[in-house]
């Protein structure tokens, strides 16, 4: 019983960190029906800006506060710099110019900061308390983090104007444009609010995972695959998209290592249970395709 | 002109002295060379991860550009010039081929130094063979690398990860013999290479004292999972093989669970301020590891002259890295290696000499090795390194303790 | 919305259809000269080196990898992030039939494609129901899949596990007086010439217009009396025996397999290579291929030319340059290398 909450939590944790990531990917794709699949590394990109700022003294919060801002007018900057041109670019075009986001995000990250490990330490307090032995503080505070942040996102995009004028924009250009919503400055605010909760989640990641250019390597396909069985266009389908994957894959190995314990026969286990969380993601998807909490699109012929 | 006088005097000084030695009548030693070798250039080919999963790994490859840089700089070997040439091959067995036949067959490299990975060099391991080049002091743990009968061009470098394993698994048998043992492993080559060294060492009769084993790939974010696996075996000792990005996870996570096992960790994450810093220094107290060289934060090598030497180095050639980082360690000391064996094959630069050389050191101190440790190679062992010693982390440091521990793998 | 996700490949205008016909006049005397390159080579005593001879192979090995790859994304709109997967079990069976069965290399072309044929049309199968970027993320799984399959424990003893299988050298016969790395080009190209001649051939057929209407309008297609779900299933079997073929190509020029070998960036550069030479292009699967080859492998080189050229703060790595170079390419030509120059010579012929 014990392991199995161990596992429940640790799946928890992990899941926190691609719900994070997921949460980035849906902010582009709803308002330009794309896949960033250069999410992961502006944010691990974004996560050593952080590092730099913590080694220079200013501690952890401010760091994530700058950096998250840097993120912000980097991701803008990007839409309006290298995508806009390309509005009309067929969409694979636009996957392949991600790619080459992705190789010179990760490229430069070597480039400044070396490949050599880095550390960043939890912001939250070591403590030890009843239950510590089965979740951690820095996992408790992820998950509070993961949790927060789509709450404020929630307001963000129900109360606020320009939230408003966001949403309108994403699902609805032309009559958005008509009631003066400059549709071109929202895509290019989603890709700044995306590229900033990247640098949250990095900076929640690294204290867990240890910051190197290889940190998001593993996770954006974790992202990707929660995004879409929570459903793409919804970001909070996109979050417990994130966490359902997170214990999917630790439990796959669990059950795996049950059967191996009982049976004595090896059927499963954690060289296969990223293949297995996938098949299952997938299967789902198959029968549900626009994903647990996404809404169903009618086709218009 | 200048130059060129001053450079024969000193071809001159060094030919007399090795005749010499090997108490032959001093007449000039004839000047022999193969393809990559000249008066003025010595050719040298090398692959290295510089993109992809495995790019940390890039940094020996900097690491061995900047050796010779400083080599260079102080007059090259015997008055040739190092020209170094190191191709990204992403860690990538099909591209190592492509640029290891590049370096061979286009650039016409002397020999190859260091090419990096088991997979890798394994997709190499025939072809260096078939074309004669010598396949050198290879950036890998597998054992395979010292068959000098069936490759008599290849030859590896490191302890070897099969005897290291084995030595954990004799030190668990005559220390804690009922243990229960987990162990945790990268799924690849080079965590099957430790396990089954580890195996070995247990003998058949012990196997069954492996209660729980564990793996991982290099893509997963942690490994919380697994270390909770492993915990509820019951297990009272830990065999930890994992690369130094999880190596901090398992030991913090072990902390965090309280589980308090007897853990092993294996040598490819012994740098403590890549690893034990990040995990924490109170999680790591105890742990046992088998070590090679000095980690040159170690306070108790600080004085030692070829720590100064090497912290010199990396001050002047690689100002922008991190010294502490144990790649730039593991290349500096490999690198002297082939600078020994190229200057004990004065003017004769042929291939075979190269290889003649490589498997005829006697007692060679290579820069950062741990004290008693020295490299011995002869035509029937290709096992440059065999001992190690087991050290301890103990406050902010590796206590060493037992005696040197030489392998019988060869 | 709908509309968009609904064909994600959407492709701009394909190009070939020019009134221009490449067939006789360009096309059939290159693969003459390209046939003749190693004997000419022989007869000029080793005018090209072996090296060369391996690179020019690869280019063709990719090429027919990437043209697998066009087939099911250019001309029949589904995506696929995973082609890397049938590549690495094309190679796979290739080297498990030669290893342990020591049948000669040339039968197992056969079996390999035909092994990828049945995994690409069972994967087609569940995969009819995903579209856009579920299918995207369908073969992104599969492509991390497969090689995790390669390691499975109880598969050890036909796989060898991490250790890869290593073969054997081929010879070519010897009354053609060619050294190894030029027969296997000779072979190599021929098995090209075959692919893409059939290639052309479906494209130019009634089942070839059905997979380009189903890309263009999937519900037109199904109404229009099109067995879409069918012919979709059969184009991700071809698909995946072409690429399948290119693996065991590569297998048998390498001579070794391992899971180290198809990592999950090799699906990307597949993708990579047929969206810049040009998705819905044979030519541009030739482009795409030679892509994957010079330009991945060779920014090293281009990175430490700059490097000397100029003093940068920092080191320069080989992948910031293939990022700039894809970004560049993707600037002036949007619908890929074939396109741009067709538009190119179409501009040149309007005047």
């Amino acid at each position: 019983m014990e392991q199995f909450l161990q596992q429940m939590a640790a799946g928890l944790a992990n899941g926190a960190i691609y719900a994070c990531v997921a949460l980035a990917l849906v902010m582009i794709f709803v308002s330009t029906d794309h896949i960033n699949f250069a999410q992961g590394e502006m944010a691990m990109f974004s996560t050593y800006v952080a590092w730099t700022l913590i080694q220079a003294g200013t501690g952890f919060w401010l760091a994530l506060l700058l950096s998250v801002a840097a993120s912000f007018i980097v991701g803008v900057l990007i839409e309006r710099a290298i995508l806009r041109p390309l509005h009309n670019a067929p969409v694979l075009s636009i996957v392949v110019v991600f790619i080459g986001l992705l190789a010179i995000f990760h490229s430069m990250a070597g480039s400044i900061w070396t490949h050599t490990l880095k550390t960043v330490a939890s912001p939250f307090p070591a403590v030890k308390f009843p239950g510590s032995s089965i979740i951690g503080p820095h996992q408790i505070g992820m998950i509070a983090v993961t949790v927060a942040l789509l709450f404020v996102l929630f307001a963000f995009f129900r109360f606020t104007p320009l939230g408003l004028a966001m949403r309108a924009a994403a699902q609805n250009p032309a009559s958005a444009r008509l009631v003066g919503v400059s549709v071109d400055w929202m895509l290019a605010l989603g890709w700044g609010l995306a590229a900033a909760i990247g640098a949250v989640a990095g900076a929640m990641v690294a204290p867990a995972v240890n910051l190197d250019p290889n940190m998001m390597a593993g996770i954006l396909l974790y992202a990707f695959a929660g995004a879409l069985v929570g459903g793409i266009s919804s970001p909070g389908g996109a979050v417990a998209g994130g966490f359902i994957v997170g214990l999917l894959e630790n439990f796959v190995a669990f059950i795996g290592d049950r059967i191996e314990t009982w049976t004595g026969y090896y059927i499963i286990g954690n060289g296969e249970k990223l293949t297995v969380a996938l098949i299952i993601v997938i299967t789902v998807l198959t029968l549900k395709p626009s994903g647990l909490f996404g809404r169903v699109d009618v086709k218009r012929v | 002109m200048t130059k060129t006088t001053r450079r024969s005097v000193i071809i001159g000084g060094s030919t007399l002295a090795a005749g010499q030695v090997i108490g032959m009548p001093a007449i000039a030693q004839a000047k022999k060379y193969d393809v990559g070798a000249t008066d003025t250039e010595i050719k040298i080919g090398n692959t290295n991860p510089y993109s992809g999963n495995a790019s940390s790994y890039g940094n020996i490859g900097r690491t061995l550009d900047a050796v010779f840089k400083m080599v260079n700089d102080q007059g090259g070997i015997g008055g040739r010039k190092i020209n170094f040439v190191t191709y990204d091959d992403g860690y990538s067995p099909p591209k190592t081929v492509e640029m290891v036949r590049k370096l061979v067959e286009v650039d016409k490299v002397l020999l190859l130094f260091q090419t990096l990975g088991t997979p890798p060099n394994t997709a190499i391991h025939k072809y260096m063979n078939d074309e004669k080049v010598p396949h050198l002091f290879v950036a890998t743990g597998a054992s395979k690398w010292g068959q000098p009968k069936k490759f008599p061009w290849t030859m590896g470098w490191q302890p070897d990860y099969a005897t290291e394993g084995a030595i954990y698994a004799k030190h668990i048998l005559a220390t804690k013999p009922g243990a229960k043992i987990a162990v945790l492993m990268q799924n690849d080559d080079y965590g099957r290479d430790y396990y089954n060294g580890f195996l070995a060492g247990l003998t058949k009769a012990n196997e069954k004292m492996i209660v729980s084993r564990a793996t991982y790939e290099v893509t997963d974010p942690t490994v919380d999972s697994q270390m909770i696996q492993l915990k509820n075996s019951g297990a009272d000792v830990f065999f930890n093989i994992t690369i130094p990005k999880f190596a901090t996870q398992a030991i913090k996570k072990a902390h965090e669970l309280g589980w308090k096992p007897v853990h092993y960790l294996n040598n490819v994450s012994s740098s403590f301020s890549t690893t034990m810093r990040p995990a924490g220094i109170e999680a790591c107290q105890g742990i046992i590891l088998a070590l090679y060289r000095k980690d040159v934060a170690d306070a108790q090598f600080a004085d030692a002259a070829d720590v100064k030497a090497f912290r010199a180095f990396m001050a002047k050639y690689m100002t922008a890295s991190d010294y502490k980082d144990d790649l730039h360690n593991y290349g500096y000391s490999v690198a002297h290696t082939l600078i020994e064996v190229l200057k004990k094959c004065g003017n004769e630069l042929t291939r075979e000499n190269v290889m003649r050389q490589a498997a005829n050191l006697k007692g060679f101190e290579a820069p950062l090795l741990l004290p008693g440790i020295k490299i011995n190679t002869s035509p029937t062992d290709f096992y440059p390194i065999q001992a190690v010693r087991l050290a301890r982390v103990k406050g902010e440091g590796f206590e060493l303790f037992g005696d040197v521990l030489a392998s019988e793998s060869t | 919305m709908a509309e968009q996700t609904a064909s994600p490949a959407v492709v701009a205008a394909p190009a070939a259809r020019s009134s221009f016909n490449f067939a006789p006049l360009v096309v059939w005397p290159l693969v003459a000269v390209a046939v003749a390159l190693p004997f000419i080579s022989n007869a000029g005593g080793g005018l090209i080196s072996n090296f060369s001879f391996l690179q020019l192979s690869l280019v063709i090995v990719y090429s027919i990898a990437v043209l697998g790859l066009n087939l099911l994304t250019g001309f029949n709109g589904q995506i696929s992030l995973g082609h890397g997967a049938f590549f690495a079990v094309g190679a796979y069976v290739a080297a498990i039939l030669i290893k342990h069965f020591d049948i000669p290399y040339w039968s197992v072309l056969p079996v390999a494609a035909l092994a990828c044929f049945v995994v690409g049309y069972l994967f087609g199968l569940p995969a009819l129901r995903l579209e856009g970027h579920y299918l995207a993320l369908a073969t992104f799984a599969l492509a991390i899949a497969v090689p995790q399959f390669l390691k499975y424990r109880h598969f050890e003893a036909w796989t060898f596990g991490v250790q890869g299988i290593t073969l054997r050298r081929v010879r070519g016969p010897e009354w053609t007086g060619l050294n190894t790395d030029q027969w296997l080009y000779l072979v190599v190209l021929l098995i090209a010439v075959l692919m893409f001649w059939l290639a052309r051939n479906l494209i130019n057929s009634r089942a070839g217009r059905a997979m380009m209407a189903i890309r263009d309008h999937h519900m037109a297609a199904d109404t229009m009396g099109i067995d879409t779900a069918r012919t979709k299933a059969i184009t991700f079997g071809i698909s995946a025996l072409y690429t399948g073929l290119a693996g065991a190509l590569h297998a048998i020029i390498f001579k070794f397999v391992s899971p180290d070998s198809f990592p999950f960036p090799l699906s990307i550069s597949f993708l990579v290579g047929g969206v810049v030479g040009g998705i819905a292009s044979l030519p541009g699967a030739v482009i795409g291929g030679a892509f994957v080859q010079v330009i991945e492998k060779y920014a090293d080189a281009l990175t430490k030319t700059i490097s000397q050229m100029v003093h940068l703060p920092i080191e320069l790595q080989p992948w910031t340059i293939y990022g700039i170079v894809l970004i560049i390419l993707i600037y002036v030509m949007p619908s890929g290398i074939a396109g741009g120059i067709a538009s190119l010579w179409a501009r040149l012929r309007g005047r």
